[in-house]
């Protein structure tokens, strides 16, 4: 084999700490290599053709390429050395940025160790085999995981691209936190008003099939071809016959439930509808407060209900659904802020969130829209915004921006004049973040017109004084300690990741951040893809953002679907396990321990074999290492390969 | 039975003078409760704020000397009535952890500082390693009728880092000690609030105006007395209430207790051993009206 050696300066970025034409001049005495040379951006445009030139000119047959991680650019140079007619696996890549320039500061022990990583990458060149992909066929239909802003987006723009949807919503009805707010930034229009024709949308597009109130339980497959059993919980209300009268909560005796939707303002019946434009309009029993179904007595619903939906004995049910691809778009969940034991930790009824109070300030919640101070139901004089609860506090272990609460505070000032002239509003806040197309207007507006009194500062107690609360705080622009008198106080709470999206990336197979966010497949480049391949996000679950925002990665992932689903047969990876069916013994281990179930039993001639299902292996290399036979080899990482890698390091 | 506690007692400067009482009765009641208290031989100051203020090292060498003192006794754990001298003892411990710190401290004393000795206060091991249900079970005069509001002072559970004990913003160890003892506790909203401390002498009205909200808010909450765990406090409270009183023009007379010592009154300790009678705002008409009369023979005085 003749091998090409290409060592990349990439700009100073490695040049700084490498001398990479010392490493190239080492790397010409290496078996095999027939060229090497240091090039200044191995990526651009003359950088590619000075491979393919090389490969002619000096007929290689192999190339490696020292730059940078293989995550970056593995998929560049494979398709280059292929332009010059090599096999794509006839080609390797040696980190020497991320895993020695960046990190090493000596330029000596620097170059020996990338020429190092250099004299591996070439023997294992020398035991690689050319590899073919086999073509397979997708699935065309897609499925979105949460029914939010963002879900809901992704939703219609499949459906409107001609496939099918399937949209899965945890709760009873889709709609996410936007359904919960009255207004929106920065133009103060009316929330349900724009999302409500896009449920209703939901609700009648040939092309989606709603689950709500169901989750995820498992997914199986591949980009293409994924399988998902999904759970429909039991509402104990068949939703064939339900349509929404509300009749049953009209009459059902247990008042107390806790009112999910309206954020515990308030209290709602055990069976309920969580507010009128739901999607879908479908009554569900909350089993903790159903006397029926706690106690046995009572079953006053199954008597009204004019359609007879009411059943007791209705148990969770699976489905299972195949689709091509996955948008996760399962949003965001607010910080829980009572371990702030300086805001009262929750013992103050008067300290309240910012959600509650979008609740409060709604036509249709359940104040009807009237500010009131929960302790008394007194309108309020004074009311303090506190920014920054949960967000960029390292203390609480949320060092990061939730990015909106900024924003919606100044909303809320605004409304609070609007629905109470006579109120004054407070809010502390650290710096303002109004980055957005006419944010920072908005901002303003709040405090020149609306006369919001702005205070930078942070609050360090609050606490009861008479029938009032005492907020103090710093006032740091005035080098003061300030302390108002306030009748609500309104903490702006950021956002975390939604309960339960560990768990769901896992299923996924999808990486997610310290704080439980999805991790995009390129914080730059790739924002809604993810490390696996047919799985995208949309909306808060990749990280807290605006509906702006949310909406427009919901059209992003939709593109990436359709752009997916636009070929008619994708191309495997051959990057998977093969069972050497002479070497194999038929002990069954491989089967056992493959992850995926991606290994069968055959039969070869009345002998027990092992056989990989090409398409479902992830190339996860477990079962190479189960095989007491060598039998199971991962392609381009055989035990040979891996083994003259370690052979290129340990030879002194 | 479990094994007796034992702890070596660290009292502070204070309990040679001004908080003469919270030793007394903390003194009194760990031996009502079997715990038993040996003093540290020939313990120094903790340097208190003034030394903290100047220079760190030399501040963590007064406490690391008084550690080495603990060790050499062959105990593990020392306790301190004053959340002050344990500041310094944890503070020390906490900067210690750091090597070239230790190195300089260990210098100055000339040999090893230690670091094994843990520390805590008087109201902690109660809670802590005594436990409220036991000395729920050791009342024998129940406080009932008593409405007090507990008062924690700024610096016994914070920085949390530091005093790893309850929580910072919220503490309940006092109040659920005073409901175990009968009494009832108002939810006072400035239990950890500062009371001016040390600013009693450079900057009086500070201390006029901080320990005056004490007050006013303690009475609002419709408290008969304030119970406190901090020498500094509970001086801050009695000592200048007069003080307090003609500087805001209110008129308190507010009993400020030990809560030690009202353990002892519930414990049927006599008032005599509990030093009731150092307080400077008498309490007589709040004990009265707990039906305990006092000691016969402070009566006739
Ligand atoms: C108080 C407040 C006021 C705000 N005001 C504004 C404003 O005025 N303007 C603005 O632009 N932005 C505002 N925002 C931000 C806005 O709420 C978000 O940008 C938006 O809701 C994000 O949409 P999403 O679809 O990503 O997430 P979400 O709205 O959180 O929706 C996620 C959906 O997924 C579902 N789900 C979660 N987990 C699962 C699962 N495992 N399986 C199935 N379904 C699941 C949830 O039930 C939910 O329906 C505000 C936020 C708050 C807290
Ligand atoms: S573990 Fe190896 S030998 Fe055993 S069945 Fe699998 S491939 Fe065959
Ligand atoms: S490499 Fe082996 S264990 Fe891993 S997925 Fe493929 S067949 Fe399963």
């Amino acid at each position: 084999m003749k091998i090409g050696v290409f060592v990349c300066h990439c700009g100073s970025n490695i040049e700084g700490t490498v001398d990479t034409a010392a490493v190239a001049a080492a790397a010409r005495e290496f078996p095999g290599v027939a060229f090497a040379t240091d090039t200044m951006y191995t990526c651009s445009e003359p950088g590619q053709e000075e491979i393919v030139n090389a490969i002619k000119e000096h007929q290689l047959d192999g190339v490696v390429v020292a730059s940078c991680t293989p995550r970056m650019h593995e998929q560049t140079f494979r398709r280059t050395v292929e332009r010059a007619g090599l096999n794509r696996y006839l080609f390797e890549m040696a980190n020497i940025r991320e895993h020695v320039s960046w990190i090493g500061k000596d330029r000596e022990a620097n170059t020996n160790k990338a020429t190092e990583l250099v004299r591996m990458a070439a023997s294992k060149l020398l035991h690689n085999r050319p590899l073919l992909s086999k073509q397979f066929d997708i699935n065309k239909r897609v499925l979105i995981i949460g029914g939010g802003v963002a879900g809901i987006q992704a939703a219609l723009d499949c459906a409107e691209g001609g496939l099918e949807v399937i949209l899965v919503e945890k709760t009873t009805t889709i709609g996410g936190k936007m359904a919960k707010l009255d207004k929106t930034f920065p133009t103060v229009d009316c929330s349900c008003c724009i999302l409500g024709p896009r449920m209703v949308d939901v609700a009648q597009h040939p092309n989606i099939t709603l689950y709500a109130y169901s989750e995820i339980e498992e997914v199986s497959g591949y980009v293409g071809n994924f399988e998902v059993k999904v759970k429909k919980k039991a509402t104990y209300v068949d939703w064939d016959k339900c349509t929404g009268c509300g009749i049953c909560m009209t009459k059902c005796p247990s008042k107390k439930a806790t009112d999910f939707f309206n954020e515990g303002i308030g209290k709602t019946t055990a069976i309920n509808i969580p507010f009128p434009q739901a999607i879908p309009k479908k009554a569900k029993i909350d089993a903790n407060f159903c006397m029926k179904l706690q106690k046995g007595k009572c079953g006053i619903c199954a008597k009204v209900c004019p359609s007879g939906c009411i059943d007791f004995t209705q148990q969770d049910e699976f489905v299972t659904e195949k689709v091509g691809a996955i948008v996760a778009a399962t949003g965001f969940d607010l910080f829980d802020w009572t371990v702030y034991g300086e805001y009262g930790g929750g013992r103050y009824p008067d300290v309240i969130t910012s959600l509650q109070y979008e609740r409060m300030l709604s036509a249709s919640g359940p104040t009807g829209g009237h500010i009131k101070r929960p302790s008394d139901g007194k309108e309020p004089k004074n009311v303090v915004f506190i920014q920054c609860v949960g967000s960029r506090d390292k203390s609480v272990g949320r060092p990061y921006c939730t990015g909106f609460c900024c924003m919606y505070t100044a909303k809320q000032a605004i409304l609070t004049k609007d629905h109470l002239p006579e109120a004054q509003t407070y809010v502390f806040y650290m710096d303002i973040r109004a980055t957005g197309k006419n944010y920072d207007e908005f901002t303003r507006r709040a405090m020149e017109e609306y006369n919001a009194k702005y205070i930078r500062g942070r609050v360090s107690m609050i606490y009861p004084k008479g029938d009032s609360l005492l907020v103090r705080g710093a006032d740091t622009l005035m080098g003061t300690q300030v302390e108002v008198d306030a009748d609500l106080v309104v903490l702006a709470v950021g956002a975390d990741s939604s309960a339960g999206a560990a768990g769901l990336a896992e299923k996924l197979r999808i990486s997610y951040d310290s704080y439980g966010f999805y991790m995009e497949g390129h914080p730059k480049l790739k924002p809604v893809e993810t490390n696996t391949a047919g799985v995208y996000l949309a909306g808060c679950c990749q990280g807290p953002k605006d509906i702006p925002s949310s909406v427009a990665q919901g059209s992003a992932a939709a593109s990436k679907v359709l752009g997916l689903f636009s070929k008619d047969k994708l191309a495997s990876d051959p990057q998977v396990s093969v069972v050497d069916i002479k070497r194999c013994i038929g002990c069954g281990k491989c089967i056992k321990t493959c992850p995926f179930g991606a290994i069968k039993e055959i039969d070869f001639r009345g002998m027990k074999k092992a056989e990989v299902i090409e398409t479902v292996c992830q190339g996860c290399g477990i079962c190479t290492s189960t095989c007491p036979q060598g039998a199971a080899q991962l392609q381009h990482f055989t035990d040979n390969q891996i083994l003259s890698e370690v052979n290129a390091l340990c030879q002194f | 039975m479990s094994v007796s506690l034992t702890y070596a007692y660290y009292p502070g400067c204070s309990s040679t003078g001004t908080s003469i009482e919270y030793d007394m009765s903390s003194r009194a009641i760990c031996a009502a409760l079997d715990i038993t208290l040996t003093d540290v031989p020939n313990w120094s100051c903790c340097g208190s704020t003034p030394a903290h203020t100047v220079d760190h090292t030399l501040s963590s060498a007064l406490s690391a000397r008084n550690l080495c003192q603990v060790a050499s006794m062959g105990l593990t754990a020392a306790v301190t009535p004053c959340p002050s001298c344990l500041s310094n003892l944890k503070t020390a411990q906490h900067r210690m952890k750091n090597d070239s710190f230790r190195e300089k401290v260990s210098k100055l004393l000339d040999k090893p500082a230690d670091i094994t000795v843990e520390t805590k206060s008087v109201l902690q091991i109660l809670v802590e390693d005594y436990g409220i249900e036991k000395i729920k079970a050791k009342v024998t005069k129940p406080l009932t009728g008593l409405i007090v509001a507990a008062y924690y002072g700024c610096i016994m559970n914070r920085p949390a880092e530091i005093m790893n004990f309850d929580d910072r913003e919220h503490p309940m160890a006092m109040d659920n000690i005073m409901t175990a003892l009968g009494a009832t506790v108002v939810p006072f909203p400035l239990k950890v609030e500062c009371c001016g401390a040390s600013f009693g002498i450079p900057r009086k009205d500070v201390v006029m105006r901080l320990s005056g909200k004490l007050l006013d808010t303690a009475k609002e909450m419709g408290a008969m007395a304030l119970v406190t765990a901090c020498p500094l406090c509970q001086m801050n409270l009695d000592m200048r209430q007069e003080q307090i009183n003609s500087a805001n023009g209110s008129k308190h007379h507010m009993p400020i207790f030990y809560f030690t010592q009202l353990m002892g009154l519930a414990f049927g300790l006599s008032e005599k051993e509990l030093g009731i009678d150092k307080l400077c705002v008498n309490p007589r008409s709040v004990i009265n009206a707990l039906g305990m009369e006092g000691d016969s023979k402070e009566k006739s005085q």
